[in-house]
């Protein structure tokens, strides 16, 4: 039986997702010879990571000679409430300085320090001024440079995608199934391994700082082949997205303005983070405000502003100020860089030079000078800690040839990730999958395709054509955002979880109704179908997973569990596909850290 | 302390705008008229994706952050080369039907979708950045702020292609297989103008990419979402390399003598 009217493509790897981490893997797989295709939802250059602001957190230690990788690694942990892959944050905090001076050997142009080396700029949970940036538009330098490098790798890109499964064989990878949005054709796409780099979730939820294409592909996608889906539980809430006018409700205001001094504050005025600082950083915030701006001028003997804690912690800190009526007009607070004008001279056209595509964003979007005016800032749904669960080594998933890295894959951040540990992330990590994809498929081949899982899975994905009377998929995907943001927000509590539950149920009955019109070319109605099962399974994976874990740490507040548990220290939450279809979440036993690095946490706390 | 900010316009009472959007692909198309619920702060792309999820579920658009950081959603609104999502509702009339088109420099997919996959084959022609040898023994070099602040500027093109769009070489003359538009001149610019970068793209620029064209009427800068100032900063900086390349009577006469 040949495959129905797909057109069939052959490659050794398939990165699907061209954002920092799909094209770091895509580079490092083709350097070792393999033929490699990278499969993405938009236009090249368009990724998530386009909008990656604040910078790239790497121990160089360029601006602070106290800081290397230990440091790092030590503050990676205490910052993901030590629910990270040990392995990873040592991963990570290794090879991070390699991988942001091989961006400047591609032709990245980071921001300078006076002796002309990689600048670093203070970050939230960062002991050291570590971030390496550009302006604040380091996200669009990165993938503008793995882009233009890329290029001239040999990579095939396939723009403008939709993949609607993961093929397999056995019990491995064989490739990928979905078809090009400029036609509506089918096409199926053999490969050896597959890696994906598919990002996060955003678009569960209504008031979110990530782009249309946030729908939880890879991590439904894997799910569906087999996978375990890790730390689904926790939702980074960033402390700061717009929060008027309405129509740009969530878009990110970097945590770079805090980074520069920038102070929040509520209707009385007051800084009012000052008022709760947890016990894990009581020795690592400034005393008065003195000190707090003589740390964010490069002073090794000051403490960080409390601004600058990790951002599960700022936006509760804002969610309880607006909750006791100290908020802004439009429900948030305020977010005032204008005050370091009576710092800095010339301090407006210092505002202007370091946060340019803030100044820019607010004076256009918002009517709101931010070198005079204090900006309106509240929590918006950010990044997901939680996803593919894969070696720590090699990023390879519980499905043999399938890999992930980025935000799509679990276990660097834990319960909560720094800023800045993002985009380093990708390219870590990247690196890794492709180098390990790579290998594994040229150590295992190619695998035949099942005509028949293709066969039933293009006719799921077009079904929707069939009910001319069917429920507009868009009007389903904003009741489900309606729900996870109203009950699985940042503040979670038992009854309001199982409740998500029942309208996540009946949310996929409607979904199964959903009806497209038009026919198979450009057809957004359809893309959105599609997405739609993504949203609903990861929606379900979040909410299932936060039932299950009774305590508050990092991205998971739970009101009736306010306090951490130890007991919760020791594991994990795992997600997989149980035989008969259900969702089974688990606990999994984490792994005893490694002596010489628990030694490393313990030194630093 | 700085001064609290209130609302430039209301955001609390709704008016209906009439749109007019093109819809049609390759083979042709027409305006069709649809009424969005306009509040204070909405931008042109809010409105679309209105008409989209509640009128026409298939009309189609691109658009990724609706931040102004990525460059998807190019249109022209009311027959200017805009992005949609930085394009607020207030500073467009409203007495006639506001218009979105596609971009016209590009063939047409569906609606408002383009095809511009043409500037991806630009850039792959482009010669790649080339570092000079590393300055220290660990593989780094030694760069100050002032040395990259040109090359910073280039750099922050998000590739949205109203340039190219709006250059009258691509759009009205259809020049595209012997000019590259203002965007790649700014992607060699940045290149040329990099401090590491060793490569010469000069004579490339010369013969292949058409930079002669360019009659610097400065259209592409004014409608560049980054405020790059592409034809004084990059595009005519690069002509004087030309110039001095291959018009120059002494470096001509020098490279007579280097050719023997």
């Amino acid at each position: 039986m040949s495959i129905p009217e797909a057109i069939v493509h052959e490659h050794d790897v398939i990165v699907i997702g061209a954002g920092g981490a799909g094209l770091r893997a895509a580079i490092e797989a083709s350097a070792t010879g393999a033929k490699v295709a990278v499969i993405c939802k938009s236009l090249l250059g368009k990724a998530h990571t386009v909008m990656a602001e604040g910078g790239m957190a790497a121990a160089m230690g360029h601006v602070d000679d106290r800081d290397n990788w230990e440091v790092h690694f030590a503050d990676t942990m205490r910052g993901g409430g030590y629910l990270n892959n040990w392995v990873m944050a040592e991963h990570h905090a290794k090879e991070a300085p390699d991988r942001v001076r091989e961006l400047e050997a591609w032709g990245a142009v980071f921001d300078r320090t006076k002796d002309g080396r990689i600048l670093q700029r203070h970050f939230g949970g960062h002991r050291y001024q570590r971030l390496a940036h550009v302006g604040d538009r380091t996200g669009l330098e990165m993938i503008r440079t793995l882009q233009d490098h890329g290029i001239h790798q040999g990579l095939d890109v396939y723009m403008e995608m939709t993949v609607i499964a993961l093929l397999r064989s056995g019990g491995r990878i064989a490739g990928v199934l979905g078809y090009d949005r400029e036609r509506g054709r089918l096409r199926v796409w053999r490969a050896g391994a597959v890696i994906l780099a598919t990002g996060g979730i955003g678009k569960a939820y209504r008031i979110t700082s990530n782009s249309w294409e946030y729908t939880g592909d890879g991590q439904s996608l894997a799910y569906e082949a087999g996978a375990e889906i890790m730390d689904m539980e926790f939702i980074q809430f960033h402390p700061t997205g717009m929060v008027w006018p309405p129509s740009v409700r969530g878009l990110l205001v970097t945590e770079g303005v805090r980074g520069e001094g920038g102070a929040l504050r509520n209707s009385e005025g007051r800084r009012f983070m000052w008022d709760d600082i947890p016990e894990a950083y009581k020795n690592q915030v400034a005393a008065d405000e003195e000190e707090a701006w003589r740390y964010v001028c490069g002073d090794k003997n000051a403490q960080r502003p409390p601004e600058l804690l990790t951002r599960d912690h700022v936006a509760r800190c804002i969610n309880r100020e607006v909750k006791a009526g100290r908020g802004s007009p439009h429900g948030g607070v305020f977010l005032d860089i204008a005050w370091i004008k009576s710092r800095v001279p010339n301090g407006e056209e210092y505002i202007k030079k370091k946060l340019p595509s803030m100044y820019h964003q607010f004076m256009q979007l918002a009517g709101v000078d931010i070198t005079r005016e204090a900006m309106e800032v509240g929590p918006t749904t950010h990044y997901c800690m939680g996803g593919v669960r894969v070696d720590g080594d090699t990023q390879m998933s519980s499905v043999p040839g399938l890999f992930a890295a980025g935000e799509v894959a679990a276990g660097l951040h834990g319960a909560n990730r720094l800023g800045g540990n993002s985009l380093s992330d990708l390219v870590v990590f990247g690196r890794r999958a492709g180098e390990s994809a790579a290998r594994w498929a040229k150590e295992h081949g190619a695998a035949p395709v099942d005509n028949a899982q293709v066969e039933s899975e293009t006719a799921r994905a077009l079904a929707p054509f069939d009910r001319l009377n069917g429920e507009n998929p868009y009007a389903i995907q904003s009741d489900l955002q309606n729900v996870m943001q109203r009950l699985v927000g940042m503040v979670r509590v038992q009854s309001e979880l199982e409740e998500a539950l029942g309208h996540i149920a009946s949310l996929r009955a409607r979904a199964a109704n959903c009806g497209v019109v038009g026919h198979r070319e450009y057809n957004p109605g359809w893309h959105t179908a599609i997405d739609l099962r993504n949203l609903l399974l990861v929606s379900e994976m979040i909410t299932k997973s936060a039932l299950l874990r009774p305590e508050s740490r990092g991205g998971h507040f739970r009101e009736d569990f306010p306090l951490r548990s130890e007991e919760c220290t020791g594991f994990n939450l795992v997600a997989s596909r149980a035989d008969d279809g259900s969702m089974n979440i688990q606990r999994r036993q984490r792994p005893p850290i490694r002596a010489d690095l628990q030694a490393i946490i313990e030194r630093m706390k | 302390m700085a001064s609290h900010a209130q609302p430039v316009t209301d955001s609390t009472t709704t008016r209906p705008v009439q749109f007019k959007i093109w819809r049609g692909d390759a083979s042709g198309g027409a305006f069709e008229q649809y009424t969005a619920r306009v509040t204070g702060g909405m931008v042109v792309l809010d409105c679309i994706h209105q008409v989209q999820a509640e009128q026409v579920p298939d009309l189609a658009c691109r658009w990724n952050c609706k931040a102004g950081k990525c460059g998807s959603c190019s249109a022209e609104i009311n027959g200017k080369p805009a992005l949609m999502c930085m394009t607020r509702m207030d500073t467009l009339p409203t007495d006639q039907p506001v218009t979105v088109e596609p971009l016209r420099a590009f063939p047409s997919i569906r609606d408002l979708v383009t095809d511009v996959s043409w500037n991806y084959e630009v850039k792959k022609k482009i010669t790649p950045f080339t570092p000079r040898k590393p300055d220290r023994p660990d593989g780094t070099w030694t760069m100050y702020q002032e040395d990259i602040e040109r090359t910073q500027e280039f750099r922050k093109c998000i590739e949205c292609f109203l340039c190219q769009d709006v250059c009258h070489v691509l759009r009205d003359h259809h020049k595209h297989d012997e000019f590259i538009g203002p965007r790649f001149l700014v992607n060699i610019a940045a290149l040329e103008m990099h401090p590491l970068d060793v490569a010469d793209r000069i004579a490339d620029l010369k013969d292949r990419d058409g930079i002669g064209y360019c009659n610097i009427g400065k259209c592409c800068t004014k409608v560049c979402p980054e405020s790059i100032t592409i034809t004084d900063n990059a595009i005519i900086p690069l002509k004087e390399r030309v110039v001095d390349e291959f018009y120059d009577p002494i470096t001509r006469l020098l490279r007579i003598f280097r050719s023997k």
